[in-house]
């Protein structure tokens, strides 16, 4: 990093205004270790322990058979799908919703927010109402050859669906913080749209972007209920690894399970080391706006 | 009061915004929640209520939303401190605390809830010694609890943690050159403007663990009128192919989830317009 | 300003890029669903038998072995494909459009429904020999090592202090034939059956959604004194998790519970695929399937080819069929019906 620490001339007891004590700063982080480690970290490590209970090459083998891979590849595939378009819905929502001011604004929202209030079951139930082959629209696409339901585009809706609201909610609180005087200046200089978007309020936005990303990431990959009611749970064909997992578990077969259960875990962490090559890649940026 | 739909304004980019952002609630939420309504009008309000308007319904949802108001609660409290802590300090671990975050949404709820039950049923890590103290807490209302706070965990912090990464520090410099305490500082100056962002964070929280069904079967004992919560008796009416009682209790948990999401946006919303923008 | 101006507003600079924008994205996005959805392997022929949960074991092997016999008739090896949930769930995908050529489930009330949708026809149950069912099971105990409680029969489950896990017959098909095979016990020894079972709920502290869940929480939890499982399940556990650990007790009486398999006419696409998928029910019948049926701990008709470990395996014992019960068409709405027999234990005063 480019910015050395300068010759230090404090007192020993010197501490900045913007920080706490050093009690307090060490009860807080005791308090966060201790509860993680109960609530978040020990059933991490009992899905790791099954995984590798007969050692780490059973573990390995189990991955390798011809279920197991096309079921990591469909969820990677239908995650890939449903991020991009996820993120573009949330900046267009989070842009409408904090640059504009407009009637109904909390109705909008909460229009957005609704996916989460409704139970994965009831998410896959509307699916199939919608496009069950006892629907019209559902029973016009299977007779075109098309299925909705019971195949792939049926487990990218309901991945759409439960994922829906993260970009836009992360995006959402931050945007408003910062208001638009950033953006009105912009304008004011003479810059276009897209320009004062990609120049000014992406650089913005862009960690708030990159949380709501990884949620979306994380909940896409690890979506069962809503993707079990649609699947039809054609193995090596409509099963993704959620699915998979149940399967697998319900076999007695409780290794290959919690395996492919840690994997998606690794999986999930995927972007997270993304998110840390993007913190070294605008390490100076960040020094800049935290430290002066 | 007559405000105009929506005000004049230089932005730009609010036709595409608006196109994107109704063709794709139209298409993902609107069309299959309107399908599951127009299930509802195919047989009437009536029904629906009778359906719902049964001792085990109510204390099914009742259980549900109550206990999914205390793990919210939980989690916004604790998710503003550990979005703090990620943020603000640097102590070893620091990184891999913050990467497990998001593992509650990666681990498929089922592998979650037998997770969690292997460490909390009576022989668990955890449950033997609620055992000695002679209470279980997996198969009871606490393990539906433990389950929903953990489902909830990263809303809070993730909505909160990007807030907290573009506080500029001067405003707390300003506050303590003025000769505020930083405990003042804390709750005067930095809690209001992390307030938005965790409430929205609670909301989700809450909304998410009210219909939450996975990792909770797992772990609630599932014994009607005490541990039976209102997803699992959706699922209850579609075995027995009772689509309309399905959809009845589906459309109710959506009505009390909306409503309750509204009042808190609304909130926001107002408290916000009167502050005025940041 | 209206409504529809907000569309409006004009933004003149940066119309081709919004415009080509709005344009592109959505038949993109309806052109990544529809090739996504394009059938594929259509070079072997198809065949998609949407079965219950504990059937996976029995299946995996019945199709290599269907598999082989069908390519020493001189066909082209078959594309078989397996799908495995919950009866009821299952039984529900088909009806809504699952694309089963075949289903094999855990009750006859399941396919009934399929047949109610038109799927097949409602005389379907009589079109296979044994009402459908190539293989039967039954209902038994799972107790802990030595039954340290002492639990003999039905009757033993209702003492002081004895806990039973049972899943709940509500979402578990399996756990509706525990619930039958309660009531058959009391109906026989002059006991009050519905009293009987209601005193048997009391003694349950998890009702689980499905069997696995119910032989996990006894047997990996330590909740429970006794578990009620299917017969093929408690021989399972006993190979998986270990027999120094559990006994199997058998009791006086039982359900002969008959898992039944049909063809689903509507799924039927072509003569080819009709032919595949009849000779596939026709092979559970044969000696060679029923083999592989008694293997996996089922009781199967023709023992002609199994070994006969596996046939020693089970005792007799006096089982009673769904029709001796009214048939699950008195059975399903009496019992387990919303407000039934079964909801009126917990609700009732």
């Amino acid at each position: 990093m480019s910015d050395t620490p300068a010759p230090q001339f404090r007192p020993a007891n010197f501490r900045p205004v913007t920080t706490e004590s050093p009690l307090t700063r060490w009860l807080l982080i005791a308090s966060v270790v201790v509860v993680l480690s109960v609530l978040l970290f020990a059933p991490l490590i009992v899905v790791f322990a099954e995984a590798l209970k007969d050692g780490v090459i059973e573990a390995l083998a189990s991955l390798g058979n011809r279920d197991a891979r096309s079921a990591v590849l469909l969820t990677l595939m239908v995650t890939a799908l449903a991020l991009p378009l996820n993120a573009v819905f949330g900046v267009a929502a989070a842009w409408l919703i904090t640059k504009f001011d407009f009637r109904g604004k909390a109705f909008l929202i909460t229009l957005i927010d609704l996916p989460f209030s409704v139970s994965p079951v009831v998410a896959g139930l509307c699916l199939v109402l919608l496009f069950g082959t006892n629907s019209l629209f559902g029973g016009w696409m299977v007779a075109q050859g098309y299925p909705i339901i019971f195949a792939v585009p049926g487990i990218i809706l309901a991945t759409l669906f439960v994922t829906f609201p993260f970009v836009a909610r992360e995006l959402i609180p931050v945007m408003i913080e910062q208001g638009k005087v950033e953006e009105e200046a912009a304008l004011t200089l003479g810059a276009g749209g897209w320009r004062v978007f990609f120049t000014v309020t992406l650089p913005n936005i862009r960690w708030a972007l990159l949380y709501g990303v990884l949620l979306c990431n994380a909940r896409a990959m690890g979506e069962f209920g809503a993707v079990a009611v649609v699947s039809g749970k054609i193995r090596g064909q409509t099963a993704t690894m959620p699915i998979t997992i149940e399967m697998l578990y319900n076999e007695y077969l409780s290794v290959a399970a919690f395996t492919m259960a840690a994997l998606l875990a690794l999986l999930a962490l995927v972007t997270l080391v993304l998110k840390t090559l993007l913190e070294w890649r605008y390490a100076d940026q960040l020094a800049a706006t935290h430290r002066h | 009061m007559s405000r105009p739909l929506i005000n004049r304004s230089p932005m730009p980019g609010l036709g595409l915004s608006v196109g994107v952002t109704l063709t794709m609630l139209s298409l993902v939420v609107l069309l299959p929640i309107g399908a599951l309504l127009m299930k509802g009008a195919s047989f009437g309000l009536p029904e629906v209520w009778a359906v719902v308007n049964t001792e085990r319904t109510w204390a099914a949802l009742f259980l549900s939303f109550r206990i999914s108001l205390y793990a919210a609660l939980f989690n916004l409290v604790f998710g503003i401190v550990l979005a703090w802590v990620l943020v603000r300090y640097d102590f070893p671990g620091r990184r891999i605390i913050d990467a497990a975050v998001d593992l509650p949404f990666a681990l498929p709820t089922a592998v979650a809830g037998i997770a969690l039950t292997t460490l909390y049923a009576p022989n668990g890590f955890f449950g033997q010694f609620a055992k000695e103290l002679g209470f279980r807490i997996a198969y009871t209302q606490w393990g539906i609890l433990i389950a929903l706070i953990f489902v909830g965990l990263p809303f809070v912090t993730r909505t909160v943690q990007p807030v907290i990464e573009e506080i500029e520090r001067e405003v707390e410099e300003a506050s303590a050159t003025l000769g505020a305490s930083r405990a003042y500082t804390l709750r005067r100056v930095i809690l209001p403007m992390l307030a938005p962002a965790a409430l929205t964070g609670f909301a989700l929280a809450l909304a998410r663990s009210v219909g939450e069904y996975g990792s909770v079967i797992f772990i609630a004992g599932n014994i009607p009128l005490k541990t039976e919560i209102a997803p699992l008796l959706i699922v209850i009416r579609l075995e027995e192919f009772d689509y309309n009682g399905a959809a009845s209790i589906g459309i109710s948990m959506l009505a009390i989830s909306f409503f309750m999401l509204l009042v808190i946006n609304a909130v926001q919303i107002f408290s916000r317009r009167r502050i005025g923008h940041v | 300003m209206t409504y529809a101006n907000a569309f409006a507003l004009p933004d003149l600079r940066h119309m081709n890029a919004k415009t080509a924008l709005c344009r592109a994205w959505i038949p993109a996005f309806g052109l990544a669903l529809f090739t996504l959805s394009a059938p594929h392997g259509l070079h072997a022929q198809e065949l998609l038998n949407v079965s219950y949960d504990p059937t996976r074991e029995l299946y995996r092997e019945f199709n290599d072995a269907f598999s082989e016999h069908w390519v020493s008739l001189g066909h082209d090896a078959p594309d078989l494909q397996g799908s495995h949930g919950g009866s009821g769930a299952q039984a529900r995908a088909v009806i809504e459009g699952l694309n089963a050529q075949v289903v094999t489930l855990a009750l006859a009330s399941d396919i009934d429904k399929i047949a109610d949708a038109g799927k097949l026809p409602a005389d379907w149950q009589s079109k296979l020999p044994h009402n459908s069912s190539p293989y039967t099971s039954t209902i038994v105990f799972l107790v802990r090592e030595g039954n340290p409680k002492g639990i003999k029969d039905w009757g033993d489950l209702i003492g002081e202090g004895i806990e039973v896990i049972t899943p709940n017959p509500k979402t578990s098909g399996g756990a509706r034939w525990n619930y039958l095979g309660a009531w058959a016990w009391a109906e026989k020894n002059g006991q009050d059956p519905q009293a009987f079972v209601k005193a048997l709920y009391g003694q349950v502290p998890v009702l689980d959604s499905g069997a696995r869940g119910a032989t996990t929480t006894f047997a990996e939890r330590g909740i429970g004194d006794v578990l009620l499982a299917w017969e093929n399940e408690a021989y399972l556990a006993l190979a998986e998790l270990g027999d120094d650990e559990f006994d199997i007790v058998v009791p006086s009486v039982s359900v002969l519970a008959e898992p039944p398999v049909a063809l689903i006419e509507a799924n039927i696409k072509s003569d080819e695929q009709r032919e595949l998928a009849t000779a596939y029910l026709e092979y559970l019948y044969s000696p060679e399937g029923q083999a592989i049926a008694f293997k996996n701990y089922y009781r199967a008709w023709d023992t002609s080819a199994a070994n006969p470990e596996d046939v020693a395996r089970f005792p007799t014992l006096d089982l009673r069929d769904i029709a001796s019960f009214g048939g699950w068409d008195k059975v399903q709405p009496e019992h387990f019906g919303d407000g039934g027999i079964f909801d009126q234990i917990y609700t009732a005063k």
